[in-house]
């Protein structure tokens, strides 16, 4: 052992933190505090409250003068569409996605080996590594006409599929890239890895000997599905499901992109604050996506899906 | 009728032979333990009885059907496993009744079943509770519940008191062999621990590497080791070899002694005819509360292991220390020919 030498001033700062945790708690955490507040709460609570402002049509100017009257039009039947039309196709995703994803996360994460689990993840997600515009732009292509889906379908001989899906009312269109159900399409694409992976985590974290138990005790696979395996899924469904719900929300490219004319909420707040310069009416529409996932997100917790986290 | 029957049943994982050509048979009724160090293969064995695992060859049978190939669910055993494994999702009570539920008895019954399988377990009133609420022990008395509200003819424990504490694992030992039997049916117990196989058992069988070194009652299984491995396993030998073995035996096999069996004395005295000695050094003294344990170094540098039981203080003061030289005799009657087991 050597002998206890004279305390540096390095040293004598390190067991002053030591000795006031609170301190150097503080220390700790004043920085992220201060970014995460004034950069992101800040700014949005900033923008709500331009909410409030006035626009004047007329001379296309914003003055500080408050007002409801921005709140109130989102309830006017063009603006209350645009809300229905994004929420509906954000819960479309959502579900959708859910659906894909289960098998694919199931699959991960209980039967293949290492090697081919490192496959899926890689193949999960490298297209998140692609420019979003550039896939969008790519579905717009495979959508379009001339595309490589109507190829596909014809060579199936599923011309009459795919136009009879067109012809139904609020899925179809022209064409595929100017239907509801192309943007859907192009929406679950970008979004499915999102619903993949947690549902993957939590899949995971089974212990084999649980379901093991439910078998053993007479369970049949499709019982120990639906009693064990797919409840103790609903955090991950859950957690992947906040995320291509709020994305789907917020999104606003591809809805310009893909799909029949109209605005999603994301296009709308768009066009409001760019082509228009109606900041105040922008903010106002910005809040209709936090609504809904305060909403969704409380509805997720009545579930019960943050139990087991 | 046998309960379960193993027929040259051998599991493989690539070159791996986790449990190689075993045959044992397993009677209706009987409290029967897998012992063995960890990686012997009974885990694998009970995981075969489930149906978690499959053989890689040989047979299993269960009441006499052929239980070879049958999926888990269609097993008339249930299990007890090592960690639990409660669904942390349902209550307590909905974790006792889920056996019931999957096989479609009703709702009043399976509850009723259930609350009767708790007050078995001396649960009654903890239904409600989810399984995070509860102790380690109060868990594996849930896991028994659920497996037994099943009624099942065999039921299988994985090393199910290994978590607990020393107080607690006495308490479940004696509890669980009064409820077996009470309930009549055969149970399956794995363990490492040879003292729980021992009390608890009516026959045990020795793992090692796979294969069964010896299947017997616990009390023939202490006094009549079959193998070196048995007799040093299951409590404590002296397991002596070659020269030794023929100098006090006349014959090549090992023999063991129990350290019990040994007498020391620091001087000669006189042998009785069945009597036989051995010279030796004293290395270690252990002080073990009812007994003290004397490690000696023989002539031929073998060591040997005797153990006294403490009787009065007063015999406490002239202990031999180490260092000095002791003569250790036993019967011959004491000692236990072992044979090798064969090569696998």
């Amino acid at each position: 052992m050597t002998p206890p030498s004279a305390p540096t001033p390095m040293r004598r700062i390190a067991s002053m933190l030591y000795r006031r945790p609170n301190f150097y708690l503080l220390l700790l955490l004043t920085p992220p505090l201060l970014w995460f507040g004034i950069i992101y709460i800040g700014s949005l609570l900033s923008l709500l409250w331009q909410g409030f402002y006035t626009f004047d049509d007329f001379t296309m100017t914003v003055s500080t003068d408050l007002t409801l009257q921005n709140f109130v039009n989102l309830f006017q039947p063009a603006n209350y569409d645009i809300i229905l039309r994004t929420l509906g196709m954000a819960i479309a995703v959502t579900l959708f996605s859910a659906l894909l994803a289960f098998p694919v996360a199931y699959y991960m994460a209980r039967c293949c080996s290492e090697r081919m689990k490192a496959v899926f993840y890689i193949g999960v997600m490298l297209p998140m590594w692609a420019s979003y515009i550039v896939k969008v732009y790519a579905w717009t292509l495979l959508l379009s006409k001339d595309g490589v889906l109507y190829w596909f379908a014809s060579l199936l001989h599923l011309d009459g599929v795919v136009d009879a899906l067109l012809q139904l009312p609020g899925i179809g269109g022209k064409t595929l890239s100017t239907s509801n159900l192309g943007r859907f399409l192009v929406f679950t694409y970008i979004w499915l890895p999102f619903m993949i992976l947690p549902i993957q985590a939590v899949l995971e974290r089974l212990p084999p000997s649980v379901l093991q138990a439910s078998a053993d005790l007479g369970a049949t696979p499709r019982q120990t599905l639906l009693h064990v395996i797919l409840p103790l899924a609903v955090p991950g469904v859950a957690a992947g499901s906040i995320f291509t719900f709020s994305l789907t929300l917020g999104d606003y490219i591809v809805p310009q992109l893909v799909g029949p004319p109209g605005y999603f909420l994301g296009s709308m707040v768009y066009a409001q604050q760019g082509a228009i310069g109606n900041m105040p009416m922008a903010a106002a529409f910005t809040l209709v996506p936090i609504v809904l996932i305060a909403v969704y997100l409380s509805i997720v917790k009545r579930m019960g899906a943050f139990d087991a986290l | 009728m046998s309960a379960v029957q193993f027929t040259h049943v051998s599991r493989h994982y690539g070159a791996v032979k986790a449990v190689d050509d075993v045959s044992i048979t397993i009677a209706e009724g009987e409290f029967f333990s897998m012992l063995g160090p960890s990686g012997s293969g009974k885990t694998t064995c009970l995981r075969l009885i489930a149906g978690f695992e499959q053989p890689s060859s040989g047979s299993i049978r269960i009441h006499g059907s052929e239980a070879t190939g049958l999926p888990p669910y269609q097993r008339d055993v249930n299990t007890v496993f090592q960690d639990y494994a409660l669904f942390p999702h349902m209550q307590v009570l909905d974790n006792v009744a889920y056996g019931l539920k999957v096989k479609g008895v009703g709702k009043t019954e399976r509850y009723q079943r259930a609350e009767e399988a708790l007050a078995m377990v001396a649960l009654d009133g903890f239904g409600q509770r989810k399984p995070a609420q509860l102790s380690g022990g109060q868990r594996q008395r849930v896991a028994l519940a659920r497996a037994l509200v099943n009624r099942p003819r065999v039921l299988l424990l994985d090393e199910p008191l290994g978590a607990l504490d020393l107080k607690l694992r006495e308490q479940m030992q004696s509890e669980l062999k009064k409820l077996q039997r009470q309930l009549g049916i055969t149970f399956i117990f794995v363990t490492h621990d040879q003292s729980e196989a021992l009390s608890m058992s009516d026959r045990v069988a020795v793992f090692n590497r796979g294969r069964i070194e010896q299947v017997d009652t616990p009390r023939n299984l202490y006094m009549q080791p079959a193998t070196p491995f048995v007799a040093e396993f299951v409590g404590t030998s002296n397991v002596l070899r070659g020269e030794m073995a023929l100098a006090l035996t006349g014959q090549q096999r090992p023999f063991s002694i129990r350290p019990e069996h040994i007498r020391l004395a620091d001087q000669q005295l006189p042998l009785a005819a069945d009597e036989v000695q051995v010279r030796g050094v004293l290395q270690d003294v252990q002080y073990q509360g009812a007994a003290t344990r004397f490690e000696l170094r023989l002539d031929n540098g073998d060591s040997l292991t005797v153990s006294c039981a403490n009787a009065f203080a007063a015999e406490q003061d002239s202990l031999p220390q180490p260092g000095q030289p002791l003569l250790a005799r036993w019967s011959r009657q004491a000692m236990v020919s072992l044979h090798e087991p064969l090569a696998g």
